[in-house]
């Protein structure tokens, strides 16, 4: 069975919804502290979202720095599917993981509202159930959102087919629409939007599922 | 000896800066005109425990790039505290 370590930091929040929406299609989950050094065992990791070390100094800036971010940091460079989601996202650019940064969201607002995502790319971890050109409802839960990152780094991300999702409407500020990307082998993938919290149409949107299943390499139940 | 250094973290040029802008924006509405390019930036104070001045500010400018700066989108510059 494919298994999944979700990574816990203190301050973390999302982490028992990233466990209930693997749980949820099939796939077993468990918490892993940030203090481990070893994810052997695992087909792939999540980083959640939430406030990890308090989100002090900047979102990641310290999380970046917790013992578990080196095995992090193996586990992709050995293939392994890496997905950070809102403040995971955040830890994955602070740690030089996935390029660019976050910035606080343009107006300065903490936005928690639902957005419509378009898939951009379908040649990563995360998006590789999707249609190209699809729509997605996922809500977004941040404060520091707002991508950003150089004209060199925007062309690599443009040109080697690397901007997983856009915005249809840029909430946040985010440069080009950006709201998710992945690295040059698409197994490291991070959003700011949260696909753990669209996993079924009571809650607004079960738009979660096919990217969560894209991540665990299940097949697409359309 | 203890060297007292000072770290200043500014966003880099072009790097939108929608905290400054926001702080520029309502100097107007209480009296103070002809103020621009208002640039936030976060302050960093402490003693760094070296031989020399050079090194002392050697190991502030490493950790300001390491840990109290985003090099991606910030930038730093440290000079010496007041003893």
């Amino acid at each position: 069975m494919t298994r999944i370590g979700v990574v816990v930091f203190p301050g973390s929040n999302c982490e028992y919804d990233a466990f209930a929406g693997v749980q949820q299609l099939g796939a077993d989950a468990e918490f892993v502290w940030h203090t481990a050094t070893d994810l052997a065992g695992f087909d792939g990791v999540i980083l959640p979202g939430g406030f990890a070390h308090g989100d002090y100094l900047r979102p990641g800036a310290l999380a970046r720095f917790s013992p578990v971010m080196g095995a992090v940091a193996d586990f992709a460079a050995d293939g392994g599917r890496v997905l950070g989601i809102c403040n995971g996202f955040q830890v994955l650019t602070e740690a030089g993981l996935l390029p660019g940064a976050l910035q606080k969201n343009r107006g300065l607002t903490f936005l928690c509202e639902p957005t419509t995502l378009v898939v951009t790319s379908t040649r990563s971890a995360l998006t590789a159930s999707c249609q190209l050109g699809a729509q997605l409802s996922i809500p977004i839960n941040h404060f520091s959102g707002a991508y950003t990152c150089s004209d060199e780094t925007l062309a690599e991300l443009t040109s080697g087919d690397r901007v997983i999702l856009r915005y249809a409407r840029n909430p946040n500020g985010s440069r080009d629409d950006i709201a998710g990307i992945a690295n040059a082998g698409g197994n490291v993938v991070g959003l700011m939007p949260h696909p753990e919290r669209a996993m079924s149409t009571l809650v607004g949107s079960d738009d979660g599922r096919i990217l969560l299943e894209g991540f665990l390499g299940v097949a697409a139940a359309v | 000896m203890i060297f007292p250094v000072v770290v200043d973290v500014t966003l880099r040029e072009g790097i939108a800066d929608p905290e400054g802008a926001t702080i520029e924006r309502a100097l107007p509405a209480l009296g103070f005109s002809g103020v621009h390019h208002l640039q936030a930036g976060r302050t960093f104070r402490f003693d760094v425990e070296a031989d020399d001045e050079a090194r002392a500010l050697a190991t502030a400018r490493a950790l300001a790039e390491r840990l109290l700066s985003n090099p991606v989108i910030e930038q730093t510059s440290v000079r010496m505290g007041d003893a």
